[in-house]
């Protein structure tokens, strides 16, 4: 699969990156020209005003989404070269994504909503569903295994959503706001679960928030400004 | 993978149960018409068939009158004699029996009972060219035949009329002005077939309905049953250059009596209730058309329906041809689930129909396994559109999607 794919390349590389929706008069320039690079095990945060390109570029890294000009480089392989299966294939095996809306499988309950990554790597019912019940016990959503999304409130939601995207044990866990519905405490816990995850597991994380105090379990802080890096620095260490 | 997903289509199915049992509705009702249609058809063909068999085989059948349709039978053609059958029997080969008849419904009585029936006057030859077989007593003998004695062998619906359940063997029976002796009794022919009961007559000697009866000489039919292996064709030519002969027909003028083959009237008829049978069975299978269209609009609402389900799906990694093969199978199980039921429906129907129509009830495991089988590629065939549209959706989209 695709070219340059060799040891020491980057995890993530993103070269003058842009993304434009629509054409002619209506069309919209959401990235203009990003430059990116995420190594194996980093923890970086993407903070920026609302509109700034952070959902764009989120989905450009999980291989949901091409970028119009520039190319996106994920483990050296040009992702936008690669069809759509491929990619499909990618974001099956390597990627976990907690959407900035909770996007969970309505009338399917929370043991199934997490298994179903599972279900698409041939995974037994027997190891989806232990597996499933082990990721809604990291999120502390144990008790809560048969209900149906309609039955949680945003924030149980929420970390289902995020149970679901880490139940595979993804090399890299793009999140779009994962504690953006969660009360302080409950997202310092998510904050703690994703570190751990970070810390542990060796799982390259990706978060895009808003609020600084999240940020700052991140090593590393990548602002959006207008669809443009504004700056990129690793978390000033508290003195 | 196969079977989450078939896992997950029964999930989706019952999970509209309303929906689906509608959606299946069109598939249902084709399924069961074609099955329906068919099968009576087919029950009708063997009625046709197994009647006209027990007319007897290789009969002939030959009348005075042009064959031109019912109604313009043997008017103004002179009828036949006695003298006319034994020339056939005596110049033509390969004749097994001739049997001439003349026959007259007439009332008949048995002490308190009375039934109008068919009396028959023929000679010996007659049981023979019918099939027919005694279950009790003996048919007349040659001296009785010659001297036109008042004897009558009875058929079972006249015995179930007049005697009930009794043995009429050596009863006597009040027919029209005569008293006749019952010498024997037939074997039923089975049940009444498309209106006509076979059962319902009794046979006499020729000599005695001419005299006693009809008064005159005149035969009006002759059966004639050809041996086996010999073409009932050449017979049949024999027959009418012999009879155009012996009627004094000149090369110029037409027959006035015509030759029935009763095969050539089993071809005509079972070729015929076939034609309507695939006719009936084109329109029901029209019916089934319509149902998967039915499918697939339903298939298409829930594709728009489920655009967030699919591109969730879609982004956690699904492929093209997962998504494609969990529509598809969706639509299969429906439109296999509508066959189903649809066999079980027609065959609830076609059990009651053919009794009302009193044709056989024959089951064709060919139609019900072809129905079904055509149903379930129904599935694919408008399946395949709308699952198509799902698996192509563009996920970030679909995730968008309200
Ligand atoms: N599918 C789309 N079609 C058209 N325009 C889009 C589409 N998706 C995003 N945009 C536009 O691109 C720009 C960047 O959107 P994006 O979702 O990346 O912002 P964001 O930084 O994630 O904002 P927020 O913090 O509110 O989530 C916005 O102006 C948005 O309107
Ligand atoms: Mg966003």
């Amino acid at each position: 699969m695709g070219d340059g794919n060799s040891a020491d390349a980057p995890l993530i590389e993103l070269i003058g990156v842009t993304k434009t929706y629509g054409e002619g008069a209506a069309a919209l320039q959401a990235l203009r020209g990003v430059d990116l690079r995420v190594e194996q095990g980093e923890f970086v945060a993407i903070m920026g005003p609302s509109g700034s390109g952070k959902s764009t570029v989120m989905n450009i890294i999980g291989c949901l989404d091409i970028p119009t000009t520039g190319s996106y480089r994920f483990r050296g392989m040009a992702v936008e070269r690669l069809s759509r299966n491929q990619r499909a294939l990618l974001r099956r095996n390597y990627l976990g994504f907690v959407f900035q809306g909770y996007n969970l499988l309505a009338r399917t309950s929370a043991l199934e909503n997490v298994a179903l990554p599972l279900l698409y790597r041939g995974e037994s019912v027997s190891r989806r569903h232990a597996a499933a019940r082990e990721a809604l016990a990291a999120v502390g959503l144990s008790d809560r295994e048969s209900h149906m999304p309609s039955e949680l409130s945003g924030g149980q939601q929420q970390r289902a959503a995020i149970a679901r995207a880490i139940v595979t044990h993804p090399a890299v866990l793009l999140a779009d706001e994962p504690t953006g519905n969660l009360d302080t405490h409950r997202s310092r816990e998510i904050m703690e679960l994703i570190t751990t995850l970070n810390r542990d597991r060796g799982i390259t994380v990706l978060l895009v928030t808003h609020e600084p105090d999240m940020a700052e379990y991140a090593r590393r802080i990548v602002r959006f400004v207008d669809g443009m890096v504004e700056s990129d620095r690793p978390r000033m260490e508290p003195a | 993978m196969f079977w989450n997903t078939l896992a997950l289509a029964i999930k989706e199915i019952r999970r509209n149960l309303m929906r689906s049992f509608l959606t299946v509705l069109g598939i249902l009702i084709g399924v069961a018409a074609v099955i329906t249609m068919v099968t009576l058809g087919n029950g009708a063909t063997a009625a046709v068939s197994e009647r006209i068999a027990s007319l007897g085989s290789n009969l002939l059948m030959v009348r005075p009158g042009q064959r031109l349709g019912p109604g313009r039978d043997s008017a103004g053609a002179p009828p036949f004699k006695l003298a006319d059958a034994q020339a056939i029997e005596n110049q033509i080969g390969g004749i097994k029996a001739i049997a001439p008849t003349v026959s007259r419904t007439i009332t008949v009585v048995h002490l308190a009972n009375n039934w109008s029936t068919s009396v028959v006057g023929t000679t010996r030859d007659y049981f023979t060219v019918g099939n027919w077989r005694l279950a009790a007593g003996r048919v007349f003998n040659e001296a009785e035949q010659r001297s036109g004695k008042a004897v009558c062998v009875v058929g079972q619906t006249v015995r179930a009329n007049l005697f009930g359940s009794e043995n009429p063997v050596g009863s006597t029976i009040r027919v029209g002005r005569f008293t006749c002796e019952v010498i024997g009794l037939l074997v039923s022919k089975g049940q009444a077939s498309m209106g006509m009961d076979q059962d319902d007559t009794i046979v006499m000697p020729l000599r005695t309905v001419q005299r006693r009866i009809t008064g005159n000489q005149d035969v009006r039919m002759l059966l004639v049953s050809v041996s086996d292996g010999t073409p009932t064709s050449v017979v049949r030519r024999n027959i009418e250059s012999l009879l155009r002969e012996r009627r004094h027909i000149t090369a110029s003028e037409d027959d006035n009596f015509n030759v029935l083959d009763t095969r050539e009237i089993a071809d005509t008829l079972s070729g015929t209730t076939q034609v309507l049978t695939l006719l009936l069975g084109a329109v029901a299978a029209v019916s089934l058309l319509v149902g998967g269209v039915g499918i697939m609009n339903i298939m298409l609402v829930s594709v728009t329906e489920r655009t967030r389900e699919i591109g969730i799906r879609l982004a956690i990694g699904a492929l093209e041809r997962e998504v494609m093969l969990q529509f598809l199978i969706e639509a299969v199980v429906l439109s296999t689930l509508g066959g189903l039921a649809g066999v079980l429906l027609a065959t609830v129907g076609s059990v009651l129909l053919t009794r009302v129509m009193e044709v056989p009830y024959l089951f064709n495991p060919t139609i019900n396994i072809l129905a079904c089988a055509f149903s379930a590629a129904i599935g694919v065939i408008f399946g395949y559109f709308p699952a198509r549209r799902a698996a192509r959706l563009d996920p970030i989209v679909a995730l968008r999607h309200e």
